[in-house]
């Protein structure tokens, strides 16, 4: 026969059949491994501290102002790194890390609405026009988490008296900066941007709501809402919006972002209140940033000497 | 006698792999790597891949429908057996970390807040599952039994899943990821069925 068998292989070429399943077993291993791995991107790494704020110019001229709290402040990284600023990502760490295309300069904030003094301010104008104070402020978020903030700003009051309010204007509105360009988390429909919020007339006229431009004696880092936001510290931390470009007076209690994305739980007073609850969870406890067991929320978050009497014959759970 | 360490090896290394991340979070939790509220970001990660482990382990048997490869059925107890570890880690710090032990705000929370409730009860559903696991279970309840009881994991993963989707404030992206993975797991498990059904109806013509 012409037919040419092939050359056996010698037995040593062969592989043992133990081999040949191990090495099957070890690629599945590197591919579930690798997947793992890859797993584990989708994961936010914790903290990440997007450098030491070197950049951030001091404020001149800071008094000490009124109903500053001598509770222990929360560190100045903490304040830095745990942000929920939606407009850079939806992470706590996200704005530390995404911030830094937001620019800050130019910057104007509009006035406008029932006034009779409408304007637009330059930033730089704006630090100039009343004397900075420190105000030590507790923060707490409707999450459950708060913090001690030492803000440097200036009272909203005699800036609103100022533009000389006409006498349909009972509420106040607060747009943030929409610029997806900038912010890229407004890339994605999360919440209905621009973020506005808002507050009755009497709130915003309250001595304790300020306008802060800085913290920790120094501007605003670009996270925490530069160059400059509102802080409500008897509300949900949501309310105090962030890198304002708008302050509206109007007539009617207006839609705000919370409300628009999640009315069952995001009302318009939100004020701090452990009797009442998010839908979700309970707010009768809170953790301090730096603690490591929970402590019970205060009404109005322990400013109710300050604002209760705003409030009065108001059913709170009912506007929450 | 006890099976040779090479037949061992795939659940082996699947188990050493699946410790990687609790071991990760529990490092940074200790060296200050977690941020500024390391229990809300422990309990984040260790939810999160509660879910991947049980998603790798039903992925198995669809991995084998579709593929006819069979090492993955070698690895999905471990991997189920692993998922029900970060469960329980997950509970635990929720019950002794974030609440310290105040059973009665406990007890609340699990009446009153949804997404406590399902995702305690998709806890409670493991726990008859890991206990059954080892084969000596699957002897004593029969395999036809254990089985049966075994698809509740199905139910777990599913109730586990519309934890996170509860959970979340307004970012759906990873819940919605999980949710689709699931249902396409589902998916096949139950085309397969009713394949095996259509040719179990045709031989018996």
């Amino acid at each position: 026969m012409l037919i040419k068998r092939p050359p056996d292989l010698p037995g040593s070429e062969i592989t043992t059949q133990s081999l040949y399943l191990a090495r099957r077993e070890f690629l599945a291993g590197s591919a579930a491994a690798a997947t793992g791995a890859g797993l584990s991107l989708l994961l936010p790494s914790g903290r990440v501290y997007a450098g030491a704020p070197a950049a951030l110019a001091p404020l001149p001229g800071v008094k000490k102002g009124p109903y500053t709290t001598s509770e222990k402040q929360t560190p100045f990284k903490d304040v830095t790194t745990y942000n929920n600023f939606y407009e850079f990502g939806t992470d706590k760490g996200d704005p530390a890390n995404n911030a830094h295309t937001l620019r800050t300069r130019p910057w104007t904030v509009k006035f406008e609405g029932e006034i009779k003094k409408p304007q637009t301010i330059d930033i730089d104008a704006l630090l100039k026009k009343f004397p900075l104070e420190e105000r030590i402020y507790r923060l707490r978020c409707v999450e459950g988490w708060s913090m001690v903030i030492p803000w440097v700003g200036f009272p909203l009051g005699p800036l609103l008296k100022q533009l000389e309010p006409t006498a349909n204007a009972k509420f106040v509105t607060f747009t943030t900066l929409k610029a997806p360009d900038q912010m890229p988390g407004q890339k994605l429909p999360v919440l209905d941007w621009p973020y506005v919020e808002g507050l009755r007339m009497d709130e915003a006229m309250h001595p304790l709501t300020i306008l802060a431009v800085g913290l920790y004696g120094n501007v605003l880092p670009n996270q925490n809402g530069a160059p400059v936001r509102l802080v409500v510290p008897w509300k949900y931390g949501f309310k105090s919006a962030k890198s304002i470009v708008t302050i509206r007076l109007v007539e009617y209690q207006p839609m705000t972002a919370g409300n628009v994305s999640s009315p069952n739980e995001y009302g318009f007073y939100s004020n701090v209140n452990p009797a009442v609850d998010h839908p979700r969870w309970s707010q009768a406890k809170e953790r301090r940033i730096g603690e490591f067991l929970k402590r019970p929320t205060l009404p109005f978050n322990g400013y109710a000497n300050e604002v209760a009497s705003l409030y009065t014959g108001m059913d709170l759970k009912k506007n929450y | 006698m006890a099976r040779p360490l090479r037949q061992r090896l795939p659940k082996v290394i699947t188990g050493l792999l699946a410790l990687i991340p609790v071991s990760r979070t529990g490092w940074r939790f200790f060296t200050d790597g977690l941020g500024a509220n390391p229990i809300a970001e422990a309990m984040n990660q260790l939810g999160f891949w509660t879910l991947t482990l049980l998603m790798a382990s039903l992925a198995c048997t669809p991995l084998k429908i579709v593929t006819g490869w069979t090492w993955p059925i070698k690895i999905r107890k471990m991997l189920g057996l692993m998922a029900f570890f970060y469960a329980t880690l997950h509970f635990g710090m929720y019950l002794g970390v974030d609440q310290f032990f105040d059973f009665a705000a406990i007890g609340k929370d699990i009446v009153k807040r949804k997404f406590i409730t399902i995702g305690f009860a998709a806890f409670l559903i493991l726990i008859p599952l890991a206990i059954t696991s080892p084969s000596r279970m699957v002897k004593r309840l029969g395999f036809p039994r254990w089985k049966r009881l075994h698809r509740l994991v199905y139910l777990a993963a599913t109730l586990g899943v519309i934890h996170f989707v509860w959970r979340v404030k307004s970012d759906y992206r990873q819940p919605l990821l999980f949710a689709f993975v699931l249902l396409v797991l589902l998916l096949v498990r139950v085309a397969d069925y009713l394949r095996g059904r259509a040719r179990r109806r045709e031989a018996a013509s």
